[in-house]
């Protein structure tokens, strides 16, 4: 079943010197007991998007589109029903959240807030217990309900912002960069935490982050974005081993497969900068920093179209069936020339 | 045309082939007064070579920062000695600073590191006053400025050096630091997670520089970092550290393709790629240097240890691993790891050593 549903979504912030379209038409679905994953540059808009879920965007920000939760839109509704959803329907592990937990108030109390605030008729009593068995469900003793954060490593205080995103237990979480800052084991830990609740629970989890390779081994699909648009999607294994889209292709290739000769002493980067979202380049925005763009590529925005079975691609020279179109004029189709 | 500079030995004082850097059984205990003393390095053989990529891998808290800043002099050894050249780093501030010319730092986090209100050329022309670099070499300050930057791949020098931190990308910033390490002439970089807060975008890029600056300049460079992919992508050689000891060591493809210790192989496990390895996550935090424990330092969380006879630790060998002390492993070119199970399995008949044993 869908959980979420988000349809031609766009997030423009107004800028000193004009509007920065940072979300520019995106579609995106995860279902119950899916790992979805997003993945992109910073700046690409990842957070933008995630804080659209529950309508969290910074006021002024002017959204259009539909974001579906349950079939019900997030951007339509009343603030009454929006208060409901927020916590109990979904949550949000914000990027960086880990270092915001409040230094001077115990994590188990920070764990119960929400449940006290959302959930009218819960006990502290009531929340307190449930807030040690949501520690002890993300690893960690239910004794550290006492600890302050500051008492806790890096991996412990994303537990306990994970504990506190099951407070008011959601259906959808969405995670944006849970492990950024964390080490590898200490990654592999949190990744597979949540994707052990996703089994457990039947959680939907919108997974976001900059490192394709972590989203390849993790999640059922992939989404990668660029300048405010998703530029291809698929299955995650496939997106990170046999990228189709060029920038894809490059997010993939920036973590070697060790053991692989291509990655050795030859570490593969993209050069540039991704665009500044206030003066995108004309056509397919990642042309300026593309190493198979032809001509057309300067002219023509290429949509999200199939790309073989169970994916699609935004790039004139990615073939209905996923098959590279040779890096000349005369081999993009007639229609997108 | 190589970064050697003024400071150097006297020409043909070091023999071909021998380290520039050499560091042999350092100690370096932090904290004490009242807190519990950390034994952040604990006894550590590591050499870089001349124009070698050496990587120190392991997880946070295992003591690569702690072993960057003794290999920086700015942080003392509590035991053991620490050499450039086979020169032994003094104690007096000239010493230091001559020091500090030959072995620059490119730090961690680009962002934290750069005065946000000083412009890249200040922050380049930094080190070059400190070392009076320009009255030494009769350059003007501004042409080394500019060369520096250009190296880093900054070019053209002049669109950048008015720039302020916050007009630049976080690859951008990282050239920055890494320029102005190059400006003062170094020998040696040490670079401490230099990719772990930028976009993987960038990552490469960046890592193609530190290889390009070796080819190029014959630097060296001692990278620290929890990535081993970063070490497959640019290190000649890979030392892999677990609670301030270098628990295995050696060419960086002998030690990713066929890694001895249980901890190498968990931390191997554990890189997202393409699933090759059934990952192995170890359970618990990564450890602590107030308290660590006897016999194998790795004990505790030691997955060969906890299967027990199906990894092949017997009863006899298991009580070994949590009483035995290991010696260091020895400073070598080739591949050595520290593991009693190895140890037993390289000696057990019929079975051909897995670690040659050039110690
Ligand atoms: N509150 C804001 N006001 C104006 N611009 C913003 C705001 N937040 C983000 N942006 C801009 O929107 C774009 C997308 O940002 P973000 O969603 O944070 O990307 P990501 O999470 O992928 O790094 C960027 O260009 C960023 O500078
Ligand atoms: N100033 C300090 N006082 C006491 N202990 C410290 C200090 N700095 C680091 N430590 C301890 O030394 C160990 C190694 O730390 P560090 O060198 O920063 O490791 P890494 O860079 O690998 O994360 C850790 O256990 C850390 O807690
Ligand atoms: S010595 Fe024993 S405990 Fe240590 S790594 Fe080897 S098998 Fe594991
Ligand atoms: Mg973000
Ligand atoms: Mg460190």
């Amino acid at each position: 079943m869908t959980l979420l549903q988000v349809e031609d979504l766009h997030v423009t912030y107004r800028g000193g010197e004009g509007d920065v379209p940072a979300v520019r038409g995106v579609d995106l679905t995860v279902a119950e007991g899916e790992v979805v994953g997003l993945a992109g540059e910073s700046g690409c808009g990842k957070s933008t998007l995630a804080s659209t879920v529950l309508r969290l965007q910074p006021a002024g920000a002017r959204v259009t589109g539909k974001v579906l939760l349950d079939d019900e839109d997030v951007l339509t509704m009343r603030w009454g029903r929006l208060r409901a959803v927020r916590w109990a329907a979904a949550s949000v592990v914000f990027q960086g959240a880990l270092h915001s937990l409040n230094p001077l108030q115990r994590v188990g109390d920070q764990i119960a807030e929400p449940m006290l605030l959302h959930e009218p008729g819960t006990t502290r009593g009531t929340a307190a217990r449930r807030a040690a068995d949501l520690l002890e469900r993300v690893g960690l003793p239910a004794s550290r309900v006492r600890a302050y954060p500051h008492q806790l490593s890096g991996g412990q205080r994303q537990r306990v912002m994970i504990a506190m995103a099951l407070a008011c237990s959601p259906r959808l979480v969405v995670a944006d960069e849970p492990t950024t800052a964390l080490d590898v084991m200490v990654q592999a830990q949190v990744l597979d935490l949540l994707t052990g609740l996703v089994a457990d629970l039947g959680l939907g989890l919108l997974l976001i982050s900059h490192d394709l390779s972590v989203l390849g081994s993790t999640c059922d699909r992939v989404a990668v974005m660029y300048a405010g648009r998703i530029v291809e999607t698929g299955p995650g294994r496939d997106l990170f081993t046999d990228a189709r889209h060029p920038y894809a292709k490059a997010l993939a290739a920036a973590f070697p497969t060790i053991g692989d000769p291509g990655g050795r002493l030859s570490p593969a980067g993209l050069p540039g900068d991704p665009p500044d979202p206030a003066a995108l380049p004309t056509g397919c925005s990642f042309h300026p920093r593309c190493t198979v763009a032809v001509a057309a590529c300067e002219r023509r925005d290429p949509l999200l179209r199939p790309a073989g079975p169970g994916r699609s691609a935004a790039c004139l020279l990615v073939g209905e069936d996923g098959s590279p179109l040779t890096g000349t004029d005369g081999d993009v189709p007639e229609e997108l020339r | 045309m190589t970064a050697t500079t003024a400071g150097a030995g006297p020409a043909g004082a070091t023999p071909e082939g021998s380290p520039l850097l050499a560091l042999e059984d350092v100690h370096v205990v932090l904290g004490g007064h009242g807190a519990p003393s950390a034994r952040a390095v604990d006894g550590v053989h590591l050499q870089v070579r001349r124009g070698e990529i050496v990587a120190l891998a392991g997880e946070s808290g295992c003591g690569k920062t702690t072993l960057a800043r003794t290999v920086l002099g700015l942080q003392r050894p509590t035991s053991g000695r620490v050499l450039v050249d086979g020169v032994e780093l003094g104690t007096s501030r000239a010493e230091l600073r001559a020091w500090r010319r030959r072995v620059q730092l490119v730090p961690q986090d680009p962002t934290g590191s750069l005065n946000p209100r000083r412009t890249v050329y200040e922050a380049v022309a930094e080190g070059l006053r400190i070392h009076r670099i320009p009255a030494e070499t009769g350059r003007r300050e501004d042409d080394l400025v500019a060369e520096a930057l250009e190296r880093a791949g900054l070019r053209p020098a002049e669109r950048f050096v008015a720039r302020y931190p916050a007009e630049l990308s976080g690859g951008q910033r990282q050239r920055v630091l890494i320029a102005g390490a190059l400006a003062v002439g170094p020998e040696l970089l040490v670079a401490d997670e230099p990719v772990s807060s930028l976009d993987a975008s960038v990552r490469g890029t960046i890592l193609a520089l530190l290889l390009r600056l070796r080819d190029e300049l014959g630097l060296s460079v001692l990278v620290v970092t929890h990535d081993l992919g970063l070490a497959w992508n640019i290190a000649d050689r890979l030392a892999v550290m677990y609670l301030g000891r270098v628990v295995e060591a050696g060419p960086t493809e002998e030690v990713l393709a066929d890694p001895q210790h249980p901890y190498t192989q968990a931390l191997l496990s554990v890189v997202p790629e393409t699933g090759r390895l059934e990952p192995v996550v170890l359970r618990g935090e990564p450890p602590d240097a107030t308290a660590i424990p006897a016999g194998c330092r790795f004990h505790p969380r030691c997955p060969a240890l906890a299967a027990g006879p199906a990894a092949g630790v017997g009863d006899g060998l298991a009580a070994r691993c949590r009483s035995e002390a290991l010696p260091l492993l020895p400073p070598s070119a080739g591949h050595t790891a520290a593991c009693l199970l190895r140890d037993a399995e390289a000696q057990a008949p019929g079975n051909p050593a897995s670690v040659p044993d050039d110690g």
